[in-house]
């Protein structure tokens, strides 16, 4: 590191203008070297990088990748690469087309990059210790085929993720194989498939990051030690959209969260050791759908309201454990004023049974007649699944701020 | 006509019913408003109190106005006026009550304690029930000639709209669960007022669950505004044809 530090305050400056060869710039820099770029359209067309240089633009000039295959390739240590525009990638999934694409890199930073109609955005290969940080990365494809994902890593390990924007892309954020990394302020929104999509990606943190409107929300799977904390979920609609669907997470926290107006707020199923505290679901369709695969799962200390149904489950096993979460649909009373509920809260009622069951019986929620099957499954259950159940229900919502 | 109708109007206004129904409607969603700690939930107190009471208070109320007015519909009828004034100017009064006393009632509170646009919709749709009930209740009242009768019809309509319609759907529902019962659904809410209603309100309430759907068909008619404009057509048909009904059979009816 001190013989980098050492490097880069005698290295050189070279100052590029457009029209000139980018690639013939880069063969010519010295290790550590800073390539400046004057503002201007630069053609560029799979510029292969193998050694650490800096690469800055000015007033974010534009890398016109002309539709043709990457217009970056990097596959070095300590690269930066700041402040340049990128344009026009090729479109295609055989080479993955990227504006910037690493391989077997590390410490590698890139921050203030704008990426527009890119079909991969960053993609990110067996590299570790990366930065990438403030980016704006938007494509205006209409399909999901014809679109890659925004930030993509493969086996990658010690990142950081942070303050990206990303929409319009196929997977907003999508992490194989990537471990020990921090995701966080990220703002992912109206990408066509997942806003958030890992796999196999263990130990990870997602912090304070937003994901709206994404065509089906948020899916991570196969994966555990996952720490999510503060992200907000918000307006993910339609008929397999989730707020986040978690499908064989383990071990795993969800800490602080805001699930809003989405379609079913969290859908897990094989998940198991997840604790969920102090989430906020406001306004979702279904809060939560936990499926009968799922086992001691926690949710303690959440705010439930707003909710068309608070919960729906496939089958009569519970192996989780809800208390001390506020449900406002609760209509018990507390006379101990301990401010908790004297009567438990059944948070599965029998209409949602039945819309799971038939899907177009919706139509009649809210109406009188369902209210009266409502109140007669509520004092005599028959058909929701007696053990879910929230002992300790509280009387006011909590307070998260 | 606009003689009558005033006449009518203030007929109807002074009574002491027209004062206890404003009351009544304001109290509710006063302690509505004190009791809820956020809108979205003031509006579902308020709807499943709409959709219950609202046309049965209409229903039950244009019938006994109408029987309680006969002698001055009667006398009226002597007189050189149009038949059809006679009888538009009491089923008008009726509405414009009703409809006050939703407005006055409901939309007070909502002045005091702010609204948003589910709650506005209610207020819409209690005004489009009352007119569809109290157009039932007219149409009770000139088919028969007894007031008992009159009011059993009316009762018999609002059970049949708000409780043993949806039962029937639900029947329907569950016995053709295979099938895809997407359209078949929404057609068979679509001939039912109060659930017109109550789907106008779930668009705002619970929109949420609705895009849940499967059918690519639901997806469209509730993600465009063309579900809002399609089930407010209907409210509007729904509005006309009982009203239209019992200003035929009124028109024809022997005194």
């Amino acid at each position: 590191m001190l013989i980098f530090f050492g490097f880069s305050v005698e290295a050189a400056k070279i100052i590029l203008k457009p029209g000139q060869s980018i690639q013939a710039a880069v063969d010519r820099a010295v290790a550590g070297d800073t390539l400046i770029f004057s503002p201007g359209v630069y053609t560029a067309s799979a510029v292969t990088i193998r050694k650490p240089l800096s690469l800055i633009g000015e007033n974010y000039p534009v890398m016109d990748g002309e539709n043709k295959g990457n217009i970056f390739l990097i596959a070095a240590e300590n690269v930066l690469v700041r402040g340049l525009k990128f344009i026009r990638t090729g479109k295609s999934n055989m080479d993955d087309s990227a504006a910037i694409k690493f391989f077997d890199s590390k410490n590698c930073t890139v921050e203030n990059n704008i990426l527009e109609d890119t079909f991969f955005g960053l993609h990110f290969s067996n590299s570790s210790n990366l930065t990438i940080r403030n980016n704006k990365v938007k494509a205006s494809a209409t399909r999901e085929f014809e679109v890659g994902n925004g930030i993509h890593l493969w086996k990658c390990k010690d990142n950081l993720i942070e303050k990206n924007e990303v929409s319009g892309h196929r997977d907003g954020i999508y992490l194989e194989f990537v471990t020990n990394s921090l995701a966080k302020e990220n703002f992912i929104q109206g990408n066509m498939r997942y806003g958030l999509h890992f796999m196999f990606s263990h130990d990870n943190t997602y912090l304070r990051n937003t994901f709206k409107r994404n065509g089906a929300g948020v899916a991570v799977m196969y994966t555990k030690n996952v720490t999510m904390q503060e992200n907000r979920f918000e307006e993910n609609w339609g008929s397999s959209a989730y707020g986040i669907l978690l499908k064989d997470i383990s071990d795993s926290k969800v800490i602080g969260n805001t699930f809003q107006k989405n379609t079913v707020g969290i859908y897990m199923e094989g998940s198991s050791r997840i604790q969920f505290k102090e989430n906020n679901f406001r306004e979702n369709g279904w809060a939560l759908k936990l499926m009968a695969s799922c086992d001691q799962n926690l949710f303690q200390a959440n705010n439930f309201s707003g909710n068309t149904f608070d919960i729906s489950t496939n089958g009569n096993t519970v192996l989780n454990e809800l208390k001390e979460n506020y449900w406002d649909k609760y209509e018990g009373y507390d006379l101990n004023r301990d401010k908790i509920g004297d009567v438990p809260y059944r948070p599965i009622n029998l209409y949602s049974m039945i819309v799971e069951k038939i899907p177009a019986s919706v139509m009649l929620w809210r109406s009188f007649m369902v209210t009266l099957l409502d109140r007669m499954e509520k004092i005599l259950p028959t058909m929701t699944p007696n053990e879910m159940i929230d002992h300790s229900p509280k009387m006011r919502p909590y307070d998260f701020g | 006509m606009f003689k009558l109708l005033k006449y009518a109007l203030y007929d109807i206004l002074k009574s002491r019913f027209a004062i206890i129904y404003t009351v009544f409607l304001a109290l509710v969603a006063i302690s509505i408003y004190q009791v809820s700690d956020d809108l979205s939930k003031v509006s579902l107190s308020l709807m499943n109190i709409m959709i219950l009471f609202i046309p049965l208070i209409a229903a039950v109320f244009a019938t006994t106005h109408f029987y309680n007015n006969l002698e001055f519909i009667e006398l009226m009828l002597a007189q050189p006026v149009k038949r059809i004034h006679v009888f538009l100017s009491q089923l008008l009064a009726v509405v414009i009550m009703l409809s006050l006393s939703i407005l006055l009632g409901f939309g007070l509170p909502m002045l005091l304690w702010g609204a948003d646009s589910s709650l506005l919709t209610l207020l819409a749709v209690g005004v489009v029930l009352s007119s569809v009930f109290a157009g039932f209740a007219f149409l009770a009242s000139v088919l028969t000639r007894d007031k008992a009768k009159a009011i059993g019809v009316s009762l018999a309509l609002w059970i049949y709209f708000s409780l043993v319609y949806d039962g029937l759907v639900l029947y329907v529902i569950y016995s053709f669960a295979d099938y895809p019962l997407e359209k078949t659904t929404l057609a068979l809410v679509m001939l039912n007022p109060v659930d017109l209603g109550r789907i106008l309100m779930l668009m705002q309430l619970d929109i949420s669950a609705l895009m849940g759907y499967t059918g690519a068909f639901f997806q469209q008619f509730f993600s465009s505004g063309s579900g809002i404009l399609i089930s407010t057509g209907m409210l509007l048909i729904w509005m006309l044809i009982p009203n239209f009904l019992a200003t035929r059979v009124f028109r024809k009816r022997d005194f």
